[in-house]
């Protein structure tokens, strides 16, 4: 179809309706973290007491900001980039950084995926003995004892990274509403499922009460500590994936007459109750652990790498129907894992699409052959762990804490674009929302991710990262956090091709909602005259 | 298990399980409208 202006319309994908972009949505926000950093968080802040700074982040923050990044991507229909694009002529450079941080995300979250994959295998026979950390560290990723950059391919780690970059190249490829959601309304239930059986079959193992006693006992004396609170803000805000494009990305693919808030109290709520359902899981097990080692559950309490790959090895080694447990624990942790890298290549790929004007095939194999080629070469090898170690922690401290908080002050402050998309989300939605989420938004959630960012700079400019080199910190640590700040910028500086459906209408032939723009500041600057900026309504 | 420590279990799924099924229930009330 060819529009007056010669351009190719390009009529955007659209979900089938809202409950696929709630399985979506909640396919991307359940992750890894959800069965490996949760238990951990809560176990170590406060056990019990944990809940109620947990449940408060969630209702003032998590939530909030969910409502937030739907009306940003429902409103201006775009991925990242365009979306903002279309919010502020001079915004889209924040689209840029929020998909650079998903795209250097992806390269090394899929690498975790293959882990696991090999992991669903290893459960059969118990590949890893009685030594799963010396298994993990030097059969299964043969780790270099050199913290450096080296091209020593792990065929064992590189197969099954380069199985999960196929099938996520090609679940993007079949679309949005064929691949996405498709995917997600298989994954999600399966999921709930899986883990449902895991930790039914947990809590009947010997000694699982004494892991929920060391989880659910309360320390109220916990809640007057700033850091439990902080600790609860943290686990909401990266568990819910909120901040860097993904949701936003989704968003833009509903329908025009979607109930926005409702979708959005589910996907919340969804995320921190497969979560809590983990937290017991994973803690019945480490009850376990403790009771075969006659050691108390807090030696045996661990989180991440270590939790799964070390410490679930262990417990599947001894339990009873061990092989099952395995089975189950790792296929939860590679389907959760799946469905999250799906949406934040999804993010890459609909950025560079719009910008390009692209197909979605096309776009897909332009953005994920590239990425997967630079994911093996950089975590297929025998440096891979230090390298996901170190860039995974500078991205979440130094990259989504800051765009995300970049992005927060130029919609509530910088741009005063709240009232706007509080009316928007009104328009579209049965449960409303009130000058209170406007507070929340621009009061609480600037504040918490405020100080995180503060704490966290105070402790790597004293301490540096983990005893590593300090070029190896500053070339994939720092030095990666700051060059996407600056290509964020390059990229937003070229021209969208004539192709791109940033200056098409929506799906329906309506116009895309006009630039939230001052009218003193900028209806001048931008030729438009006074009275026409979109935003003051 | 101690008595706060099931306690606090209870609390703890009743509220973020109870809010999903809330939700779910609110969501299911208010259906989905068809674009024009």
């Amino acid at each position: 179809m060819g529009s007056s202006s010669g351009q190719t319309e390009q009529r955007r994908e659209t979900f089938s309706g809202r409950s696929a972009f709630i399985f979506a949505a909640i396919g991307s926000a359940v992750g890894l973290g959800n069965i490996w950093r949760f238990p951990y968080i809560a176990y170590t802040n406060g056990g019990g007491a944990f809940i109620i700074p947990y449940l408060v982040a969630l209702l003032t923050a998590g939530i909030p900001l969910l409502f937030l990044f739907y009306a940003v991507g429902h409103r201006f229909r775009g991925s990242p980039p365009m979306a903002f694009r279309r919010l502020h002529p001079k915004a889209e450079m924040l689209g840029w950084w929020q998909v650079l941080v998903c795209f250097v995300i992806t390269l090394y979250y899929a690498a975790i995926i293959g882990w696991a994959i090999s992991y669903t295998g290893f459960s059969l026979s118990q590949a890893w003995g009685n030594d799963p950390g010396g298994f993990l560290m030097k059969q299964y990723l043969q780790v270099s004892d050199v913290t450096t950059v080296g091209f020593d391919f792990v065929p064992g780690v590189l197969v099954p990274l380069l199985v999960v970059w196929v099938a996520t190249i090609a679940v993007l490829a079949l679309g949005v509403q064929g691949g996405i959601a498709r995917l997600s309304m298989i994954f999600m239930p399966l999921l709930f499922l899986m883990f449902g059986v895991l930790v039914v079959f947990a809590l009947f193992l010997p000694g699982a009460s004494a892991g929920l006693d060391a989880l659910f006992t309360p320390n109220w004396s916990k809640l007057t500590d700033s850091s439990i609170w902080i600790a609860a803000y943290g686990q909401i805000f990266f568990s819910l994936s909120v901040g860097f494009g993904i949701m936003i990305t989704y968003a833009s693919y509903l329908k025009k007459k979607t109930d926005l808030t409702s979708s959005a109290l589910v996907v919340g709520f969804a995320n921190s109750a497969f979560e809590l359902l983990a937290g017991i899981g994973v803690f019945s097990a480490l009850g376990f652990m403790a009771l075969q080692a006659g050691k108390p559950v807090s030696e045996v309490a661990a989180s991440g790498i270590g939790l799964a790959f070390i410490g679930f090895p262990t417990i599947i080694s001894e339990a009873p129907f061990g092989t099952l447990l395995g089975v189950l624990f790792f296929a939860s942790l590679v389907f959760a894992g799946f469905t999250s890298i799906v949406s934040l290549l999804e993010v890459t790929v609909s950025a560079v699409k719009d910008k390009l004007g692209l197909g979605r095939v096309t776009a897909t194999l332009v953005v994920g052959v590239p990425s997967a080629v630079l994911s093996m070469v950089l975590f297929g090898t025998t440096t891979s762990l230090n390298l996901l170690d170190v860039t995974d922690a500078f991205i979440n401290s130094f990259g989504i804490v800051v765009v995300a908080l970049t992005v927060v002050l130029t919609l509530s402050v910088g741009l005063n674009a709240l009232p706007v998309l509080r009316n928007h989300l009104n328009e579209v939605s049965s449960f409303k929302v009130g000058r209170r989420w406007q507070a929340v938004v621009a009061g609480v959630t600037p504040i918490i991710l405020g100080y995180t960012l503060i704490n966290s700079l105070q402790q790597r400019l004293r301490e540096g990262y983990n005893d590593m080199p300090g070029w190896f910190v500053g070339t994939f640590g720092w030095g990666v956090v700051i060059s996407i700040i600056v290509l964020a910028w390059l990229l937003a500086k070229l021209a969208w091709s004539p192709n791109s459906a940033l200056g098409q209408p929506d799906v329906d032939g309506q116009p895309v909602a006009g630039p939230i723009l001052d009218d003193k500041l900028d209806a001048g600057r931008f030729g438009l005259p006074a009275g026409s900026a979109g935003g003051k309504s | 298990m101690s008595s706060a420590a099931v306690w606090m279990m209870v609390v703890a799924i009743g509220t973020v399980w109870g809010g999903l099924v809330a939700a779910v229930i609110y969501l299911a009330r208010h259906p989905e409208e068809p674009d024009d």
